[in-house]
């Protein structure tokens, strides 16, 4: 039976060679693939989806953005039933609750729907994979490299994060403390993890009092786009402008005017376009039945080339993109 | 005579809402062959259960011309307290007790102040919205609690035997039995009629107008805290912001129920035509692709009609009596 599924493929992949054109190996045509934001209109999620549009286009599929408008545990929850009704053939789904939409994910499953999370996972019985932006690890640890050679190597420096309970902020400050402790960062020193919550004033304000609280302070890292535009904002009027380091995640068009008039150097994130890009690919093979998810098995995803499957269904985008006054403007997002 | 007209009044306004839903029926069969396939009937009715927990005390709640607008905190920090109570190792039939137990305290604690204070329920329930969401977040800051035992989540998502009919949806039918026989057939339904519609009067013809309205308060903490139960169930996820915001569908699908925001005036039988009417209409909508943003501006339409139509028609009806009796004063002169 398995052979014989191998020679039925082979047809298939090379009609699909022969065609040469920038669709993946084998991806079937129309099919109907639907993302599932966390909340419509929320930027980073528009940029995903987008991206997730475009890779649907690509490769020939019907392609759609349905979600709730606010964010609570069960929003999402209606539409994950609406999209089971309308018999869709895969959903690309960032969750707002790890938890609470696991059943109706399994619904959809049972009935032969492939389910990806991205940006956000579910617990692993509720998909099949999961498009993750960069592992946490090297978000941390990147964050610290580029720290160090923004401040030469030493001084402190304090970080701004979102609120203390955010599981992302929190697992990559981790990280970062944990590349501290390597020998070369023996002169660089955390002072103090302020939180603005996410909030844009309260942001501004933990900037004004880290500068107040520490005298010495060299540099600021928020690991948060709230938290890096709310700092830069308040350097950019203040006399350390230039000589003060403030980096982090953000998005280029967010820190575009900050970059060009100097407040800051560089700051880096991952490319949520091409987040959504990678998990329409990943749906689509799926759906198409190239993979199942298991650990190991390789798909081509357009212009992102070949991905393999990691460790428990995650496929991971890459290292995060450094943004400084040379390659800013090739982004617009 | 004044009672005819008020009967006539509310019947044609129940009349109206039925021909509402056979129209909101026809609409979703028109577009999607899907609509009234079993799965979908389901989702349906799943879809509004802690909505009509909540909006059957509601409305006998606004009937007496008061209003709570803590049930979706008492139902949020239902959730919480029913996680919390969990993970100290209590069984879940005693983590029930237990919760609804809160609920009721909570109606309590909202009653006696609005009666012992003589103030507007407006004004406390605003502030406990608050109090309530802050004891939730406070129990479980931004955690989910997901590990419920299966045999309990399972009563959450499954349907009575085959049919369309979702376990958690008995709960609202012998909810709706109750609550209507309760306003609509016994003396204390008759006072709250009677306290809607002149408080004063009430209390001189031998009402316990406080008494009443402690019940009144405590009916609806016992029934958010069951809100809260049974929306943990569905989502297998106790979380701090569960709910957040039904308040206003609630009071919505009441209002639009026919049930005067000045009290005194309304039918269970029209919230129950109310709430079915906006579950087919998000469903049909949704099933449509329609985006959310859309249902939100549908839903206060329809709660925007329910208040300007009768209130238009006693405007016309005013005008008209102020017209005759001009006339007839210009002709007695």
């Amino acid at each position: 039976m398995h052979r014989n599924i191998k020679l039925l493929a082979m047809p298939v992949l090379l009609a699909a060679l022969l065609s040469a054109t920038a669709m993946g190996a084998g991806i079937k045509k129309d099919l109907k693939i639907a993302f599932l934001p966390k909340q419509i209109n929320n930027p980073y999620e528009v940029i995903a989806d987008n991206g997730g549009l475009e890779a649907i286009k690509e490769m020939g599929g019907v392609g759609k953005v349905v979600g709730p408008s606010d964010a609570g545990a069960s929003s999402q929850v209606s539409y994950i039933n609406t999209l089971i009704t309308q018999k869709q053939n895969a959903i690309v789904i960032a969750a707002n609750d790890a938890n609470a939409v696991v059943p109706y994910l399994k619904k959809a499953q049972a009935q032969g729907i492939k389910v990806v999370t991205f940006d956000s996972d579910t617990a692993p019985e509720g998909r099949a994979l999961f498009i993750n932006q960069a592992d946490s690890e090297s978000i941390g640890r990147g964050q610290i490299q580029l720290l160090s050679k923004l401040i030469g190597g030493e001084g402190e420096f304090a970080v701004l994060s979102a609120t203390p309970n955010a599981t992302n902020q929190n697992t990559w400050i981790k990280w970062m403390e944990e590349e501290l402790k390597k020998p070369e960062y023996a002169k660089i020193k955390l002072v103090k993890v302020a939180y603005g919550n996410d909030d844009d004033q309260k942001s501004f304000v933990e900037t004004q009092g880290l500068l107040q609280a520490y005298p010495n302070l060299k540099a600021i890292v928020a690991p948060t786009t709230v938290g890096i535009s709310a700092a830069a904002r308040y350097i950019s009027t203040s006399p350390k402008k230039g000589t003060f380091v403030v980096t982090g995640l953000g998005t280029p068009n967010q820190m575009r005017a900050f970059v060009k008039n100097g407040t800051v150097k560089a700051f880096q994130l991952w490319d949520p376009g091409a987040l959504g890009y990678l998990a329409a690919y990943a749906a689509a093979n799926l759906a198409s039945g190239n993979i199942t998810g298991k650990e190991g098995e390789t798909f081509e995803a357009g212009k992102l080339g070949k991905r393999t499957v990691g460790k428990s269904g995650e496929v991971i985008l890459g290292p995060p993109t450094t943004f400084d006054a040379s390659n800013i403007d090739n982004f617009n997002f | 005579m004044a009672t005819t007209q008020k009967l006539n009044l509310r019947f044609s306004w129940e009349a109206m809402l039925c021909v509402v839903l056979v129209m909101s029926l026809g609409l979703g069969r028109g577009l999607s062959a899907e609509f009234l396939g079993t799965a979908n009937v389901s989702n349906l009715l799943a879809d509004f259960t802690e909505i009509a927990l909540m909006a059957l005390p509601m409305t006998l709640i606004i009937v007496a011309a008061e209003i709570d607008l803590s049930v979706a905190s008492v139902m949020g920090m239902s959730s919480a307290l029913m996680g919390v109570l969990w993970h100290m190792g209590l069984s879940m039939p005693l983590v029930v007790v237990l919760v609804l137990a809160a609920g009721i305290l909570a109606g309590l604690f909202n009653g006696l102040v609005i009666v012992r204070l003589g103030l507007p329920s407006l004004a406390i329930t605003i502030g406990t919205l608050a109090m309530f969401r802050g004891f939730s977040y406070l129990l479980l800051g931004d955690q989910a609690i997901a590990d419920f035992p299966a045999s309990w989540t399972t009563f959450g998502i499954s349907t009575v035997g085959d049919s369309f009919l979702p376990q958690p949806f008995i709960l609202v039918i012998i909810a709706a039995v109750g609550f209507t026989v309760l306003l609509q057939s016994t003396a204390f339904g008759r006072s709250l009629y009677a306290i809607g519609s002149n408080q004063t009067a009430a209390h001189f013809s031998g009402i316990d107008v406080a008494r009443t309205k402690i019940k009144l308060f405590v009916m609806s903490g016992f029934m958010s805290a069951l809100a809260g139960i049974i929306y943990t169930l569905r989502f297998s996820s106790a979380r701090g912001d569960n709910g957040e915001g039904f308040e206003l569908s609630v009071v919505a699908a009441v209002l639009f129920g026919g049930v005067s925001i000045f009290g005194g005036k309304g039918s269970l039988v029209g919230v129950l035509l109310s709430l079915l009417i906006i579950g087919v209409l998000k469903n049909a909508l949704t099933l449509y692709d329609v985006s959310s943003e859309v249902l939100t501006i549908v839903t206060g339409l329809l709660l925007l009609s329910s208040v300007l139509v009768p209130n238009m028609a006693e405007r016309l009806r005013a005008a008209r009596i102020k017209r005759v009796m001009a006339a007839k004063a210009v002709a007695a002169r």
